[in-house]
């Protein structure tokens, strides 16, 4: 529960109108809204640090910046009582198979935030052997937290950010809320600790590489994309004579004429500022 | 070839005379190295053992600080295990490396002499495929058991290789780069053998270790559904535990709630600091030290500063930092010591059970060290503020905190005034509050006093360092030990424990931010002194050339010895990259006490253990 008591008035979400001396008491609103409010008001995190993004993490949960005011001061260290996982550090090949777990014990409704740089895509240590390339390679995330690490501010943001999705939840629409679907969501494949880290969701992908290799084909490595030529170092002449060539007539027009009006502004502003210094 | 006399072993005297000593009694095993900028000795594989055993009993350095192993692939072609004892009275470094072949690397372990070796030996084991013979428990300790190839040695090569040395050239001079997935078949970070053969598919990561020394557990039996046993009982805690301080994972083994036996289980943060810092230039290494031991940024950047400008020293254009970027430098390693140790003793209490309140007030004044850390260095953790020859930046005029809450006042504060306050009454006053309500509160001796008890000498053959070696009671600190920038001219004691309890240990870090307060008084006039003078010499280059040599660059951070070894080779002219680039983790290191200290007491002293030897794993798995 926020700090802040209930505004029922910011609740209110119909058209139907209240008569005035009601308002402040009686508020009219949508399930969606009233569900998405109470979900967002109680979002529990996980007691679940990785590395150095950790430490801002408790300095945010710590007085100073304190996220119990956005109703999250209950960090549970158990998944099963958590909505949130905040990633927060980088995700290594080893520590991936743990948190695909810890991620598939937690209720849904569930959201997954990257924190910092090395939960988002790998960060600094990127191309490390033992480092995954974000967490986003195996979960499905909600919010990315830019920083290395982000500042208690940054991941505030997120976390509010990450509660004006929930308000834009409906449960009229199954893709907002798959988990009222029918049947159980399917618990994400955990990762093999083989001669690398295996994605089971690959194993195709592997055995092909695998038989290409074993046919003494040269495998892992893909063609690139034809990429764009690097741009050569254009001598100034020629690179003032190879952009006037771009702007065509009209252009260079309508540009002289927008030129000439700025500056007729310009000159009568000069002229008043002049007369009203004297 | 020159005839030594054989003497009495010096006991207090230089490295070179230790060294004299030994080429004298092992003539012919012991060289000494030769190489343009290399020190130490070089010692005969086959002799290993006998030699470390006189240089630990006879020389007295019984306290091996590091112990590394090196790849010269294409330069000698050899695998080379570098050894680093100190005598615990002080002094400076004994040196000594086996070499031994690529292919089939074996150097005889020395874990029965130094027990501090074991953990980096296993790392040795894991990374370059070193192995140890005699060692009681070779197995992965970083990467899990099953992982293709060593990943450390320098022809192996990670899944998005792009060269082998920063910067690279699709990124300069050509300035484009591919994204790393796009060339990756799987599109993420991974290789896989070619020979790869899916139908043995396994993962043993677990196996190993439940069957490693300490736990000792027939893994085939445990997972047998038909053959339950009541008598042993194994408790996995971690890596996702709320007290384990990070990724650590513990393997208990428990009689009852008595623990019989203990097996850490790491490398969940392990994030390659070795291999990315071995292909950046020295420069680009700066930042990564800040994510070492990210509570301490600053003390991890002093570490290495000091091991390459020893490097830079061996060049002729050479000049030591100026006065104030040595004051500014210890003025920040003070101030980080105690921002730690605000962190360590909240969390410590934490996990016995002094349930966040502690905690959140340290950490309250810790936020106020913070602001002046982005004041100057522009990042409240990761400040990466020291350069070779100085520091990046002067202290600022005034401290404007831009990271403000709406309903904060605004602060703007002259630099020197708010630093005084802070140092003079805040801290003070902030130490004598939590010293009037925990020190000797009835709650906390009952928890601490007597447990997790490590005798001297045991923290002296572990290599334990920092705070867990002092609350031994070994008034070992690097600052006086082997004294380093303006320390010499500082007065400060060393504090010491009594017995090596779990209260020691609280109580040495409590009295060492008091020494860090004396140490902040001490520095404020000098800061005034010094006011206007140059915070940088030399150069500025991007990519400065190093000369050839070895260093190892130690000092000691708030969780104890952390030491860099540098080695630049492989051209004449001064190298760009460094060749190898080692951290001494004193978090990685200290854990070799944890089973030791463990074994015996109940599952949940094992938590207030591990709390006071004040690990972080960004140190730890590297």
């Amino acid at each position: 529960m926020s700090s802040k008591e209930l505004d029922l008035r910011q609740m209110h979400d119909t058209e139907f109108p209240l008569p005035m001396e009601m308002q402040g008491n009686v508020a009219i609103t949508s399930l969606s809204k009233i569900y998405n409010w109470s979900r967002r008001s109680s979002m529990w995190p996980m007691l679940f640090g990785l590395a150095c993004c950790a430490i801002e993490m408790i300095g945010t949960a710590s007085s100073r910046f304190d996220f119990s005011r956005f109703g999250m001061e209950v960090m549970r260290a158990t998944p099963r009582q958590s909505d949130l996982m905040i990633v927060s550090g980088t995700v290594t090949k080893k520590m991936i198979v743990p948190i695909v777990r810890l991620y598939n014990q937690m209720p849904e409704p569930k959201y997954v935030m990257a924190m910092g740089a090395c939960a988002s895509g790998g960060g600094p240590f990127k191309e490390g052997y033992n480092v995954v390339s974000g967490i986003d390679k195996y979960l499905p995330v909600d919010v990315y937290v830019p920083g290395c690490p982000p500042t208690p501010q940054a991941l505030l943001y997120g976390l509010i950010a990450l509660q004006k999705k929930i308000d834009g939840q409906s449960l009229a629409n199954l893709d907002d809320v798959p988990w009222y679907g029918v049947g159980p969501s399917e618990p994400t494949p955990i990762p093999i600790l083989g001669p690398d880290i295996i994605d089971p969701r690959q194993m195709d992908l592997i055995r092909r590489q695998a038989e290409l290799a074993a046919a003494g084909m040269p495998v892992g490595v893909r063609e690139l994309p034809p990429v764009i030529k690097t741009v050569k170092a254009i001598p100034s002449k020629a690179a003032k004579a190879a952009v006037a060539e771009v702007i065509d007539e009209g252009e260079a027009q309508r540009r002289e004429e927008i030129m000439r009006r700025r500056q007729a502004v310009l000159a009568r502003k000069r002229a008043r500022d002049a007369a009203k210094g004297a | 070839m020159v005839d030594y006399e054989v003497q009495a072993p010096p006991t207090t005297g230089s490295a070179q005379d230790a060294a004299a000593y030994l080429k004298a009694k092992f003539p012919g095993a012991v060289s000494d190295d030769t190489r343009p900028g290399f020190q130490g000795v070089i010692v005969e594989a086959g002799k290993l053992t006998e030699v470390a055993q006189a240089i630990r009993d006879e020389l007295g350095y019984n306290y091996l600080s590091s112990a590394t192993a090196v790849d010269y692939h294409g330069a000698g072609d050899h695998m080379e295990m570098v050894y680093h004892a100190y005598r615990i009275s002080g002094g400076g470094a004994l040196n000594f490396k086996v070499q031994t072949d690529r292919e089939k690397p074996v150097i005889p372990s020395l874990v029965s002499l130094y027990p501090g070796a074991d953990f980096q030996e296993r790392e040795a084991y894991d990374l370059y495929g070193i192995h140890f013979s005699g060692h009681p428990n070779l197995k992965r300790i970083l990467m899990w058991e099953g992982f293709e190839g060593h990943p450390m040695r320098k022809d192996w090569k990670e899944a998005y290789y792009e060269g082998e040395a920063k910067p690279f050239d699709s990124r300069w001079p050509s300035g484009w780069v591919h994204r790393a997935e796009e060339k990756n078949i799987y599109g993420s970070n991974v290789r896989y053998p070619a020979d790869f053969d899916l139908s043995k598919l396994a993962d043993r990561s677990d196996e190993a270790v439940y069957s490693s020394a300490s736990i000792g557990v027939d893994y085939q039996r445990m997972t047998d559904p038909d053959d339950i046993r009541t008598d042993q009982l194994v408790v996995n805690m971690g890596p996702h535990h709320p007290s384990t301080h990070g990724v650590f994972r513990m393997v208990l083994k428990l009689d009852g709630e008595t623990i019989t036996g203990l097996e850490p289980v790491m490398g969940y943060l392990h994030r390659n600091h070795e291999k990315i810092g071995e292909r950046n230039t020295y420069l680009h290494n700066i930042p990564f030290t800040d994510r070492l031991d990210y509570i301490s940024s600053m003390g991890n950047n002093f570490g290495y500063v000091m091991a390459v400008e020893q490097l830079m020293a061996l060049g002729a254009r050479y000049t030591a930092p100026t006065y104030r970027s040595e004051v500014i430098r210890v003025l920040m390693a003070e101030l980080t010591r105690i921002v730690n140790h605000l962190w360590s003793i909240g969390f410590f209490l934490n996990d016995i059970g002094a349930f966040f309140t502690p905690m959140l007030y340290a950490n309250a004044e810790r936020e106020k060290i913070l602001d002046f850390f982005e004041a100057t260095a522009g990042s409240r953790l990761m400040c990466n503020y020291m350069r070779f020859g100085g520091v990046f930046k002067d202290l600022p005029e005034r401290i404007r905190s831009t990271a403000n809450l709406m309903n904060d006042k605004i602060r703007d504060y002259n630099t020197m005034e708010f630093l005084s306050d802070m140092i003079n009454e805040r801290l003070p006053r902030f130490l004598e509050e939590y010293d009037r309500y925990l020190t000797g509160n009835e709650i906390l001796l009952e928890r601490t006093v007597g447990q997790g008890v490590l005798s001297a000498q045991d923290a002296i053959a572990m290599s334990c360092a920092g705070p867990l070696l002092r609350g031994s009671g070994v008034a070992y600190d690097v600052r006086r030990a082997d004294p380093y920038s303006i320390y010499p001219e500082l007065d400060f004691d060393i504090p010491v424990g009594k017995q090596g309890d779990l209260f020691d240990r609280y109580k040495v870090r409590m009295d060492e931010m008091h020494e860090s307060l004396r140490i902040l008084r001490q520095l404020l006039p000098r800061l005034e002194q010094t006011k206007g003078e140059d915070i940088m010499v030399g150069t500025k280059a991007y990519s400065p050339r190093i000369p050839q040599g070895e260093a190892y660059g130690r000092v000691e951070n708030p969780k104890g010895e952390l030491g860099f070894y540098v080695v630049s080779w492989g051209d004449a002219k001064g190298t760009q990259n460094p060749w190898r680039y080692h951290v001494r983790a004193p978090s990685f290191i200290n854990l070799t006490a944890l089973g030791p200290m463990s074994v015996g007491q109940k599952v949940a002293d094992v938590v207030a253990i591990l709390g006071s030897i004040d690990i972080v794993l960004g140190e730890t798995d590297r």
